[in-house]
């Protein structure tokens, strides 16, 4: 199992970058090399050029801009899982960055690469979903920003064109004393994950949902955000009706394959959303009665 | 910008377990080829090629990465340290002892790597328990052991490692 040839490209700036980008055919960027990297031994991809983003320093970084928080493409999953911002700001994003795969890939492994790379069962992708990330796309034509619900288009397909590289992302934090919580459920810890939920809410003074973000992950093709489900969460207190709010997720298109037919995925999906309903709500609650 | 000429060899000088080393390879050599195939340093065992046995970790600039998933031209600059650089002069590192000692390993093909994971562990986190043990090596398959003498091997290093003057 190796690679087949091709021409390596180290850049070291962003412009550098695109320029190849633009002007090679059939070329690819590499970034972590966590998903390229097997579908290159496995010669499942086989570009002519590979662009190496490792050498460009511009790209990795998590920072404050006003009230939202930017995560360069090349940040390091790592990173995430030890940046004081993300635990602060992002809790949704924090516990979902330690279900990623393993230490040794997320030493590696980069934010940019898992959501361009969009299998359906990525954490990352889920989680950029339930925030409704704004992606910001370079080519040398220019840049355009698209969100996360139009960036993934279906499965493992996103909006990118070939010239285009996604740089950063943009999500911007909830309340601080929200609640949230990513729940998955995989065979074996780090494995891909059967079927994941995220959630994330607010509450009012009397402990009732203002507000709710509600996603699955690895039930359809592309993360799938339940906004039936999450208006039907609204004014709700404690358990009362959890469960009713999360038979929404019997009723998603759910993928099928023979290790795990939809309606298991589907009967998963409904058990983890209740999970993380009820984790949020509990978290938030917690903060509400503490301050 | 540096560009390979159409598919030609490449010419790496690569810092592996401290040493300057000289290697000619192709740009899509992994690092794991070029560290066995060129270097001779088989040490770093490959068991799928795509990321999942852990057989192929080492250390790149102090941290595991899966070395079948890098190419060789990536670590040009990067210290590597691979399974061969962790004892000196024939004395075993305490890590490396515990593992005889407890019989941590049968075959000893999952070793190498299990051992890179655990000298980044032991290094971060020196009063690691059995749960940050156990959770490190969950990216690590080893077909013989059972995996209970590999944490009881890496409990006893701990153990060793703290009474250490
Ligand atoms: S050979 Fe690299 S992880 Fe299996
Ligand atoms: S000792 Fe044989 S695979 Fe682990």
């Amino acid at each position: 199992m190796k690679p087949a040839p091709f021409v390596l490209h180290r850049p070291r700036t962003l412009a550098d970058a695109l320029e190849l980008l633009d002007s090679r055919e059939n070329a690819r960027v590499l970034a972590g090399g966590q998903s390229l990297m097997p579908m290159l031994n496995m010669r499942l991809a086989s570009p002519d050029h590979l662009i190496d983003l490792n050498r460009i320093d511009e790209l990795g970084f998590i920072r404050e801009e006003g009230d939202e928080v930017v995560v360069g493409a090349m940040t390091r999953q790592r990173d995430v899982e030890y940046s004081d911002v993300v635990a602060s700001r992002l809790p949704l994003m924090r516990e979902a960055i330690l279900q990623v795969g393993h230490r040794q890939t997320r030493n590696r492994g980069t934010i940019g690469g898992s959501l361009c790379h969009l299998d359906p069962s990525a954490e990352m992708p889920t989680v950029m979903m339930a925030f409704d990330a704004v992606l910001l796309l370079q080519s040398r034509r220019g840049a355009r920003t698209v969100e996360m619900g139009s960036f993934a288009e279906g499965m493992m397909t996103t909006a990118l064109q070939p010239d285009e590289m996604l740089t950063q992302i943009r999500m911007r934090p909830w309340d601080p004393a929200h609640g949230a919580s990513f729940v998955e459920f995989a065979r074996r810890h780090g494995d891909f994950a059967v079927a994941s939920a995220a959630a994330m809410i607010e509450l009012d003074p009397s402990l009732r949902v203002s507000r709710a973000s509600l996603t699955l992950g690895g039930v359809a093709a592309t993360p799938l955000r339940l906004r039936d489900a999450e208006r039907a969460l609204i004014g709700r207190r404690g358990d009362e009706g959890f469960t009713k709010v999360a038979q929404y997720a019997d009723e998603c298109d759910a993928l099928d394959d023979p290790a795990f037919p939809s309606w298991y995925r589907r009967r998963l999906a409904v058990t983890l959303l209740a999970r993380a309903i009820d984790r949020a709500y509990r978290r938030a609650a917690a903060r509400a009665v503490k301050a | 910008m540096t560009t390979s000429s159409e598919s030609n060899a490449l010419s790496l000088t690569l810092d592996v377990n401290g040493k300057a080393c000289e290697a000619t390879v192709e740009p899509r050599t992994t690092l794991a080829d070029c560290l066995r195939n060129e270097l001779h340093l088989t040490g770093t065992h490959l068991g799928c090629e795509h990321g999942v046995c852990g057989a192929c970790t080492v250390l790149v600039d102090g941290r595991t990465a899966r070395s079948c998933l890098m190419l060789a031209a990536q670590a040009e600059g990067c210290r590597v340290t691979t399974i061969e650089g962790l004892s000196g002069e024939g004395e075993l590192e305490p890590l490396q002892q515990a593992f005889w000692d407890r019989h941590g390993l049968q075959c000893g093909f999952c070793t190498p790597g299990v051992l890179m994971t655990l000298t980044e562990l032991l290094r971060d986190e020196p009063n690691a328990n059995e749960d940050a043990i156990r959770l490190a090596l969950s990216g690590h398959l080893c077909r013989c052991t059972g995996y209970q003498n590999i944490v009881a091997a890496a409990l006893s290093a701990v153990e060793c490692i703290r009474r250490r003057p």
